[in-house]
């Protein structure tokens, strides 16, 4: 007996739209489960990981904290993924684009009195991400390189990079030897946006703004048009005129810029120094809050909120529960993979098929004669 | 699972397979509506239909790649269950298919031998199969690897690999569509030696002469209802025509100019391009003018040179000499294909879904797909920024549908959604509305029923009078020969000189396009 995934005629389109939701649904089933067997009450678990941290206003601001790098980070993947090209390094343009906008107020610290030390900041930041971003967007360009391989590997070469910086060169002389650079100051920081109740900053209207701009681009210019055909169809694409090598450049730049954008927003609001980690993941769960808003930014806006609770929720379950923070992990990796199974369920169905049948379907090679 | 055997129903002698109120539904869709189908011992049956029809369906039960939802199935007068293509063979029912299933780099033995479900060492297979292509006629070499064969030796190891299997019955889906007139007429004598030895053969074809020539009996589909069964030796072309599409088909109008004195819109000099990969075609010192007023026929089996042909004209492939090709008097070879479709030309690839279209973006977002740079007056505002105007594009795609008739099921459906024909009027109706001054077809009609088929090759017609150019690249003779000026041949990368059609001959373009294919052998 095997299993085997036969192609739908008709995807529902009713189940496409739900499926976000189911995939919410089961995740929380599974959390369930998962408390149960970890020998704590599913329902008072349940209660501190999705509904305390929406209680009170401090923690709202700590929820709009998470979702403003997830969001931005997010709708930039959507881009990349809509036309084929699988980013999966934003966390490297992320740390990249915190220290390369990280240059201007730890190299020239003067600076940081001028007003536009952040705008400049930021906008450094975004090419940071970007120039991170073009190496495997040439790679694949020039070469053919694997990209998901390619972006992915280095991740790890900007973390060990950051981690060489703040420990050498970038080192604060005046941390008592910790390995952190000097905290940004006047007007590096970025701006809260309601001190008086929380420490949220400007940067979840960053991702705001990005969101609405970029769902203007997919859904009613021609660049957007452009990225959806070349992910749906590359041949029909080259027929367009549409240049295949254009769109992985562009995708990249723009999803590279958006990390970075998100990597220096971090640093210089909610952290407000470098040192060795500065995002607990935030590239990589961006990816599942891009399926999870289904590739369109402003569902990526709900998504990338469902994530930033699981932070938090993550870490109250730590406090009032006693579960391990890894437990966040899980419960991302167990939305992603029902999200992805929603889908795949939804375009497919699973056929079995008894084992004493011999493989004698014919092979469903085409020949291009 | 097995085949379940039931007492049969009254027998009726000779019969090899006997269908009875055969239906398959899907969705609101009846694509075969209790469909009856007697095939007797030693007969070739044709099955006709245009597209859509429902031949594939019908064909799909009986090989067991589709579950019917009602009738019956009775072989050798028992009622029998086929849940699978292993089933289908072990009842004795081959099948081969139109688009071939074969892996381009191992042999064709090797090939055989993946079909098969036992152990066999793969030489007594070579062996075995080597046998066969002597007794039958169908000369093959079970060591050659697949990519290097042409694509009627590809059809030979099908046909090979499904006889190993001893069938009762064999099914062929559109045989001759990839032939030369020459390899079809073998495949006919392999036919009618497997008549002669009691075999029984489903013909699946549009080709009302072909069926004529060698079908025994003929049942017609429509609609997915039989709408016959006939001898077709006892019928014309024309009234199996009419049976296939319920009314008169349209006969092209035109009359050949004697000669054409229009300017030259697109020129070709000694067009040369290395081969794209392992199992692409160079393109070898093609030179090729066409005027303004005329039709200019490509000819050629499959695989010949026509698909890299067509991307280097388009500007899918670039050239390096700005001189190669020229549209309008102007040098263009270094132009991509929107710079070179400013300079007037229109393009109709051969694949319709994943190339000429996106399948899954609507008829309106296809429509911009060719049209973003030639209309972006009309399709774009905002500038740079380059927002769509949904309202325009709207309104062109109605226009188009209007004129091509092209037949759909929602207000804006999603490409994949239409039928083959339907989808290809939609496709040449979007360069048409153009009005382009060139225009390269590449099998304008390939897979589309008689109706659509002729609704598009009077389009062809009607832009050449209205002073264009066409190419249109095909591999089918009769369309060539019932639109075109002049025709030249494609083999193995090489295009011969025009030949005008008043001197043109079946033989003579047979024979270039079959001629060059074994000198390379």
């Amino acid at each position: 007996m095997r299993l085997e995934l036969a192609k739908r005629p008709q995807h529902s389109k009713l189940f496409s739209a739900l499926s976000p939701f189911i995939a919410f649904v089961l995740t929380v089933i599974a959390g369930a489960v998962l408390f149960a067997l970890l020998g704590k009450s599913p329902g008072a678990a349940l209660y501190a990981y999705f509904i305390t941290p929406l209680t009170d206003l401090w923690s709202l601001h700590e929820l709009a904290i998470k979702a403003a790098p997830l969001i931005l980070i997010g709708v930039g993947l959507a881009v990349c993924y809509l036309s084929n090209n699988w980013n999966i390094g934003a966390e490297g343009q992320f740390v990249m684009g915190a220290v390369v906008g990280a240059m201007l107020p730890i190299l020239y610290p003067g600076l940081q009195q001028s007003p536009l030390a952040l705008p400049v900041m930021l906008l450094m930041g975004a090419l940071g991400g970007a120039a991170y971003a073009a190496i495997p967007a040439f790679l694949k360009a020039r070469f053919n390189t694997n990209e998901i391989l390619t972006s992915l590997m280095l991740v790890y070469v900007a973390q060990l990079f950051l981690d060489w910086l703040v420990r050498g060169p970038w080192r604060d002389p005046a941390a008592m030897n910790f390995p952190q650079a000097p905290r940004f100051t006047g007007y590096a920081v970025l701006p809260e946006l309601l001190p008086a109740s929380g420490r949220a900053n400007i940067g979840i209207l960053f991702a705001l703004v990005a969101a609405v701009l970029l769902w203007v681009l997919l859904t009613r210019t021609k660049k957007g048009f452009e990225i959806r055909v070349i992910g749906m169809s590359p041949r029909a694409g080259r027929f367009a005129g549409f240049s295949t090598r254009g769109a992985i450049f562009f995708s990249f730049l723009l999803s590279g810029a958006l990390a970075g954008l998100a990597g220096i927003s971090e640093v210089s609001g909610a952290i407000g120094r470098l040192q060795p980690s500065i995002s607990p993941g935030y590239g990589f769960a961006a990816i599942i809050v891009a399926f999870l808003g289904r590739l369109n930014p402003l569902g990526i806006v709900a998504a990338g909120v469902v994530l930033a609770l699981t932070y938090l929720g993550g870490e109250v379950a730590q406090i009032e529960v006693g579960v391990s923070d890894k437990v966040v992990r899980a419960f991302q990796g167990l939305l992603l993979f029902f999200v992805l199974a929603c889908d795949t369920l939804i375009h497919y169905r699973i056929r079995f098929v008894p084992s004493e049948r011999p493989a004698a379907v014919l092979p469903e090679a085409k020949s291009d004669a | 699972m097995g085949i379940e055997l039931a007492g049969g129903p009254a027998k009726e002698p000779g019969l090899l397979l006997d269908v009875r109120g055969l239906t398959k539904v899907f969705g609101s869709l009846i694509a075969c509506n209790h469909v009856d189908l007697q095939i007797a011992k030693g007969e070739i049956h044709a099955l006709l239909g245009e597209n859509g029809a429902g031949k594939s369906t019908l064909v799909k039960m009986l090989f067991g790649t589709l579950a019917p939802n009602a009738g019956e199935i009775l072989w050798n007068g028992k009622q029998v269950r086929i849940g699978s293509p292993g089933e289908a063979r072990r009842l004795g029912i081959g099948m081969v298919f139109q688009h071939f299933s074969l892996f381009e780099a191992l042999t064709a033995a090797e090939n055989i031998a993946l079909s098969l479900d036992s152990t066999t060492p793969i030489s007594a297979i070579a062996a075995k199969a080597k046998e066969l292509s002597q007794s039958y006629g169908l000369p093959l070499d079970p060591g050659s690897l697949v990519g290097d064969l042409s694509v009627g030796e590809r059809q030979r190891i099908e046909i090979i690999r499904c006889l190993l299997q001893e069938p009762d019955l064999i099914i062929l889906d559109e045989p001759t569509s990839v032939l030369t007139p020459q390899e079809a007429d073998k495949l006919f004598e392999t036919l009618e030696r497997l008549r002669g030895e009691g075999k029984s053969i489903l013909y699946i074809s549009h080709r009302l002469e072909e069926v004529q020539r060698i079908c025994d009996r003929a049942t017609v589909l429509r609609h997915g209802k039989v709408v016959a069964h006939c001898n077709p030796r006892q019928e014309t072309a024309g009234s199996l025509a009419r049976m296939m599409v319920g009314g008169d088909v349209h006969e092209v109008h035109r009359e050949h100019p004697d000669h054409v004195e229009g300017a030259p819109l697109i020129e070709i000099r000694n067009l040369s391009q290395a081969p794209k990969g392992p199992f692409s075609m160079p393109l070898k010192d093609i030179s090729l003018t066409v005027r303004a007023g005329e039709v200019v026929g490509i000819a050629g089996v499959a695989g010949n040179g026509q698909g890299e042909f067509f991307d280097a004209v388009s500007g899918e492939a670039v050239q390096a000499d700005p001189a190669t090709v020229r549209i309008r008097s102007i040098d263009a070879g270094t132009l991509g294909i929107t710079g070179r479709r400013l300079l007037g030309a229109g393009f109709v690839p051969e694949e319709r879904l994943g190339h000429g279209a996106v399948p899954g973006m609507k008829l309106s977002d296809n429509m911009l797909l060719a049209r973003h740079r030639s209309d972006a007056k009309a399709f774009l505002g905002g500038g740079a920024l380059g927002f769509i105007r949904r309202d325009a594009i709207e309104a062109t795609t109605k226009r188009v549908v209007e004129e091509m008739d092209v037949r759909k099921s929602a207000e804006d459906p999603e490409a994949s959604a239409l039928s083959g024909g339907n989808l290809q009027k939609f496709i040449i109706g979007r360069e048409l509305d153009r009005k382009p001054s060139v225009l390269v077809v590449n099998q304008p009609t390939w897979g589309v029923d008689a109706g659509a088929a002729a609704r598009i090759r009077q389009a062809l017609i009607d832009l050449t009078r209205s002073g264009s150019a066409v190419i249109v690249i095909s591999q089918d003779l009769d369309e060539l020969f019932e639109i075109a000026d002049r025709i030249a041949v494609m083999a193995h990368g090489e295009m011969s000189q025009t030949i005008p059609i008043q001197g043109a001959t079946r033989e003579k373009i047979g024979l270039l396009m079959g001629g060059a294919d074994t000198g390379a052998h």
